[in-house]
């Protein structure tokens, strides 16, 4: 028996996967942007809070990181309007989950970025008279993002790979496209080839993108 | 009946503080007063409780009990005896009073030179960015890093950063400068050039107190010499009184003949 490669039908709905492609980055770069926020304002919180304060932040990222990506999805897009009364379309409803997904794991990583700021630092601009907060905005958060960007676009690049789960809501990303070839044109090796490739292609261009502003970051500072 | 104030007030009066770190005592009841202009070095064996003093003066420790006095003005606490902490907005403006460089550096790693001594310069004293840069760059030139300025710490030797460390204190024009073993993390062959810088601001009348191990040092640019031991005041005078062979103490003695021991 022999099966012979045949990309034309590829080709053909090709948009389908580009449209897709530039729908995944979208949904990365938007969520990793409200999970940086997240992340910031639960880090700074929780390095200055109390022990309540602390237990509340723990648990949401303890809750996020042992519950699968994909269950989370189900449990925000069909579980949540069923309890509260609120609409959203399955884009919105997923950039949600990746959004309270990505600031779960930001929260643990600019919590250590914040407490492997030297403490000679900190000291530095107690001396010299600046108050908690000009200690935090020009002190210490300045070098916990120095010392956070490897981790940060490590975690970019994962959530890039992620946006995949939307497939499962019909979200017409990446690889619901590819999805969506394969039950029109059973070229099932061919669209998976391909969408891996595109996948491939995206996250070494990003590495090395995200590398050079990295390197960059170190010579500037 | 009128109370005329002291001939000589003292610009930094420490008296009877004390302080644990859980059961060990590290300051016993020190009191030192240091008067405007002097350069007072204080000496002891590692653990006598130099540097933790010195980190009470502008509150980066806390002490169980006594005051200490800028101007009259206590530092850490609300005054009246309360030992109530102060607010964070008002130790920060005591401690913009008091000047401090470290013996790690310390430098903001993250801005260049002339940025490292701009900083407190516009957000704690409100100065302008042109302001502030011509002012880091005066002191940039006193300390003979001129051309440094737009170089970053690392780029920068440890005696080069330790000097901006001292520059970046003095721009803020505290009262007081504290220098805290700031000669400790440097080769020997950079220490010189750190000194000399140390030198000239006690020259010109910069109020200091300083913990360091460098005797000659002490003896040539001290009005007076502490020494510490077990967290407290063991001996205090002029270098010449302290440093010399008719001291009676037998601690300072056993103190000082290991001291030349180890470095002759």
């Amino acid at each position: 028996m022999g099966y012979t490669l045949n990309f034309n039908l590829i080709w053909r709905h090709f948009d389908k996967l580009w449209g897709g492609l530039l729908l995944s980055l979208e949904l990365a770069v938007i969520s990793i942007a409200i999970g940086i926020l997240i992340g910031l304002l639960l880090a700074v919180w929780y390095v200055s809070a109390g022990r309540a304060v602390r237990t509340v932040i723990a648990a949401y990222v303890e809750f996020i990181r042992n519950v699968p990506l994909i269950l989370l999805v189900y449990l925000v897009f069909y579980g949540l309007p069923t309890v509260v009364d609120i609409a959203y379309s399955a884009q919105t409803s997923f950039i949600a989950t990746l959004s309270l997904y990505s600031g779960a794991y930001l929260v643990e990583v600019f919590r250590s970025g914040l407490e492997a700021v030297p403490r000679g630092q900190l000291d530095a601009g107690k001396a010299i008279g600046l108050t908690p907060w000009q200690r935090l905005v020009h002190v210490r958060l300045p070098t916990m993002l120095r010392i956070t960007l490897p981790a940060l676009s490590n975690t970019f690049l994962s959530l890039f790979k992620d946006t995949s789960v939307a497939s499962v809501i019909s979200v017409p990303e990446l690889t619901y496209g590819a999805q969506w070839i394969n039950f029109n044109t059973f070229r099932i090796v061919e669209v998976y080839l391909v969408v891996t490739a595109m996948y491939l292609l995206t996250g070494y261009a990003l590495l090395y993108a995200l590398r050079l502003v990295e390197r960059r970051f170190r010579a500037a500072h | 009946m009128s109370i005329s104030p002291p001939a000589n007030p003292a610009l930094l009066d420490i008296s009877d503080v004390s302080k644990s770190f859980g059961s060990v005592e590290v300051l016993r009841a020190v009191s030192l007063q240091v008067t405007r202009g002097e350069v007072v070095t204080v000496i002891g064996p590692s653990g006598s409780g130099k540097t933790t003093l010195l980190r009470c003066v502008n509150f980066l420790e806390s002490y169980d009990s006594g005051s200490i006095r800028i101007d009259g003005k206590e530092v850490g606490f609300r005054e009246m005896g309360t030992h109530q902490r102060r607010s964070e907005r008002d130790l920060a403006k005591m401690r913009a009073e008091t000047g401090m460089v470290f013996q790690s550096f310390n430098l903001f790693p993250h801005l260049t030179a002339a940025g490292n001594i701009m900083l407190g310069l516009r957000k704690v004293r409100g100065k302008s960015s042109t302001e502030a840069r011509a002012i880091a760059e005066h002191w940039l030139g006193r300390v003979g890093l001129a051309h440094k300025a737009d170089s970053l710490p690392a780029e920068l030797s440890g005696g080069q950063q330790q000097r901006v460390g001292i520059a970046r204190a003095v721009a803020m024009e505290p009262k007081i400068l504290l220098l805290d073993e700031i000669t400790s993390a440097l080769d020997p062959e950079l220490v010189g050039e750190v000194l000399e810088v140390v030198r000239s601001l006690a020259e010109d009348g910069m109020t200091m107190v300083m913990v360091t191990h460098e005797m000659a040092f002490a003896r040539d640019a001290s009005s007076r010499i502490v020494f510490m031991a077990d967290g407290g005041v063991s001996a205090a005078g002029p270098p010449a009184e302290i440093l010399g062979t008719e001291i009676d103490n037998e601690r300072l003695r056993s103190f000082l003949a290991r001291f030349r021991a180890s470095h002759f």
